[in-house]
C-alpha cells in the first residue's frame, strides 16, 4: 500500500472531487460536508467511471399515513451517479443504492499537513 | 497492457471528450483483445435533428420543404415534427446527453462521422449500423405525407453526406410504412446505395405489418436480399402504455410492446412462409420478449392451428430463424436464465450485438464477451460474425482502439 497525492487541502473546496490514477487503481476522491471519501472509479455495472457523474440527493416517494401517494422529495442521503447508465451510490458508504450488497471498493484518505493523500 | 501511472484529474462539466468518457471501455477492449476480431454494432445512433437544416433541404415537395425550414427551432405545439414526453437522460444524471455538444471536432468531415468513429474505436467497434434518434417516433406522425417526405429526405441525406464518405458506417434506411407506395419506392431508390445494408421500420405505429399493401415491398426486399428490421421505441400516448406514470415503466414495456405485436402478426399471418428468404431482424427489445412470445404462441398454436393455417411449423421455429439485436440485454443474477434465452433464439447464429450508443442504456461488447456459458467462437459470432454475414461486410478488422 502506498499513499498517493490527491491535492492541497486549500485547493480542494467542499464539494470538490478529484480522480486519482494511482498505479493500477483509479479512484474518485470526494470532499463533501467536511469529510473525504474515496472509491474505485469503476462502476459495478459495466465498469463506467462511477465517480465522475453528478452529485444528487436520494429521491423518495412521499406516502401519507393513509398510504396514498403525495409526490416526491429529496432526502438527505447524497448520491453520486455513474454517468454511463445512472447507477447511484451512497457517498458515505459506496453502496450501490439499487442493491446495497454491491459496493465500490473504498480507499482510506489521510491528511499530511496541508496535503491530502489516498491510500492504495 | 495499461502502464501504472500517477495522475490527478479535476472534473469539468463544461467540456466533453468521448475518448475520455469511454476510457474504461477502451481499457476493456484492450484487455479482451478486441483488436483480434471483428465487432459489428447493428444498432447505434446519431442525432439527426442536429442536421435538420441540411436534411430538410433534401425534401422534394416544395410546400413541405418550406414548412420544414420555417419550423426550424420551433418546438412543442409549433413544431412540424412530432415527439414524445420522456426523460431518457434520467433528468441530467446521464451527463453525456447534454455534454456531448461540447465535443470538439475540426476539418471538413461531417461531425457525425468524426464523433461516431471516436466512440466506435473506444468501444472496439469495426462497423456500426447508424440510425436516427427523434425519427424513431415518426411513425406516429398524424400526417402520413410528413413521414414519407422526411424519410425520403433523411435517407438521401444519409446516403450522400454520411454513408458515401465513411465505409465503417452502414445503415438500414427508414421505411415510411404508413405510406405503402412510398415504402416501396424507398427500397427501389436506395436498395443498391453504398452502405445500405437493409431497411428499418420504426415499431411504434398503428398499421399492421401483415396488411396486403406491404407484400410487394417485402417481395422486393426478399428479391434484393436486403433484411428488414423493426426498431423498437415507445409511445406514451398509447392507450395501454398511457396508464404508466414513470419512464422506467413505459420504456421497459414499450420497447417490447410494439415488436411483440408486429412479431405476432408477422408469424401468425404466415409471412415467413410467404417470404422464406426475407431476413427479419428485431432491434432494441432485449431478448426476454422473444423467449416469452415463442412459448405463448407455441402453446396456443397447438390448439388453434385454424387461426394460422399458413404455418407448417410451430411459431417458435420461424422465430428461431430471425435475427435479434442484443441491447438492452437483460442480465439476470442467475446466468442459466440467460443461457436458456440464448438457446431458445439460437443465439450462436441469430443473435447480433448492438450498443445503442450514445443512448442512455447502451451496452458494451463485454456484455457478451464476459458471459460464462459462451465459447470464444460463439462470442465472436454474436459480436460481429453473424452481422457481417447478414450485412455482407468484409470481416477484416479496421478499428483502432486508443
Amino acid at each position: 500500500m502506498a499513499e498517493w497525492f490527491v491535492a492541497k487541502v486549500a485547493d480542494m473546496a467542499d464539494g470538490d472531487r478529484r480522480i486519482v490514477t494511482a498505479g493500477p487503481h483509479e479512484i474518485g476522491v470526494f470532499h463533501k460536508d467536511g469529510a473525504f471519501y474515496a472509491y474505485s472509479n469503476y462502476c459495478v455495472h459495466a465498469g463506467g467511471p462511477a465517480c465522475e457523474g453528478i452529485l444528487i440527493n436520494k429521491v423518495v416517494d412521499i406516502i401519507a399515513p393513509d398510504r396514498t401517494y403525495q409526490g416526491q422529495a429529496f432526502a438527505d442521503e447524497l448520491h453520486f451517479v455513474c454517468p454511463w447508465h445512472g447507477y447511484e451510490y451512497d457517498i458515505k458508504t459506496g453502496e450501490c443504492v439499487g442493491n446495497r450488497r454491491l459496493k465500490l471498493r473504498k480507499y482510506d484518505v489521510v491528511r499530511r499537513g496541508d496535503d491530502i493523500f489516498v491510500v492504495a | 497492457m495499461d502502464m501504472p501511472r500517477s495522475e490527478v484529474r479535476n472534473l469539468r462539466f463544461d467540456e466533453f471528450s468521448v475518448e475520455k468518457h469511454l476510457e474504461h471501455a477502451a481499457q476493456q477492449a484492450r484487455a479482451r483483445n478486441y483488436q483480434d476480431f471483428l465487432i459489428v454494432d447493428v444498432d447505434s445512433h446519431h442525432y439527426e435533428n442536429e442536421s435538420h437544416r441540411d436534411i430538410f433541404s433534401y425534401i422534394d415537395n416544395p410546400v413541405i420543404r418550406r414548412a420544414a425550414m420555417d419550423s426550424m427551432g420551433r418546438t412543442g405545439r409549433s413544431a412540424m415534427l412530432n415527439s414524445q414526453v420522456g426523460y431518457q437522460d434520467l433528468d441530467g444524471r446521464i451527463t453525456r446527453a447534454q455534454l456531448r455538444r461540447f465535443e470538439k471536432t475540426s476539418g471538413d468531415t461531417h461531425r457525425d462521422i468524426v464523433t461516431t468513429k471516436r466512440w466506435m474505436d473506444a468501444i472496439g467497434v469495426d462497423y456500426a449500423c447508424l440510425f436516427p434518434t427523434p425519427m424513431l417516433f415518426l411513425g406516429l406522425h398524424p400526417q402520413v405525407e410528413i413521414e414519407a417526405a422526411l424519410a425520403q429526405a433523411y435517407n438521401r441525406w444519409l446516403c450522400e453526406r454520411i454513408l458515401a464518405h465513411e465505409p465503417r458506417l452502414v445503415s438500414m434506411l427508414y421505411l415510411p410504412l404508413n405510406d405503402p407506395e412510398a415504402a416501396y419506392r424507398t427500397v427501389q431508390e436506395f436498395g443498391d446505395k453504398r452502405g445500405v445494408t437493409g431497411f428499418m421500420v420504426t415499431s411504434p405505429r398503428y398499421k399492421p405489418v401483415h396488411d396486403n399493401v406491404y407484400m410487394k415491398t417485402y417481395a422486393l426486399l426478399e428479391e434484393m436480399g436486403k433484411p428488414i428490421a423493426f426498431h423498437a421505441a415507445y409511445n406514451w400516448d398509447d392507450r395501454a402504455l398511457g396508464m404508466t406514470n414513470r419512464f422506467i415503466s413505459v420504456h421497459a414495456l414499450g420497447f417490447m410492446w410494439f415488436n411483440m405485436i408486429h412479431m405476432a402478426n408477422w408469424v401468425v399471418n404466415g409471412l415467413p412462409e410467404r417470404f422464406p428468404k426475407l431476413k427479419v431482424m428485431w432491434i432494441e427489445s432485449g431478448l426476454t420478449w422473444a423467449y416469452c412470445l415463442m412459448q405463448r404462441l407455441d402453446h396456443e398454436f397447438m390448439m388453434r392451428t385454424s387461426d394460422c393455417p399458413s404455418l407448417k411449423r410451430k411459431p417458435s421455429e420461424y422465430m428461431r430463424e430471425m435475427y435479434y439485436s442484443t441491447q438492452p440485454m437483460e442480465v439476470p443474477d442467475d446466468p442459466s436464465v440467460l443461457a436458456a434465452t440464448f438457446k431458445m433464439i439460437n443465439a450462436e447464429t441469430q443473435l447480433v450485438w448492438s450498443s445503442d450508443y450514445p443512448h442512455w442504456d447502451f451496452d458494451l461488447p463485454s456484455v457478451i464477451y464476459d458471459l460464462p456459458f459462451l465459447g470464444e467462437q460463439a462470442k465472436r459470432n454474436i459480436l460481429g460474425g453473424n452481422a457481417a454475414k447478414l450485412f455482407g461486410l468484409d470481416p477484416k478488422v479496421v478499428k483502432k482502439i486508443p
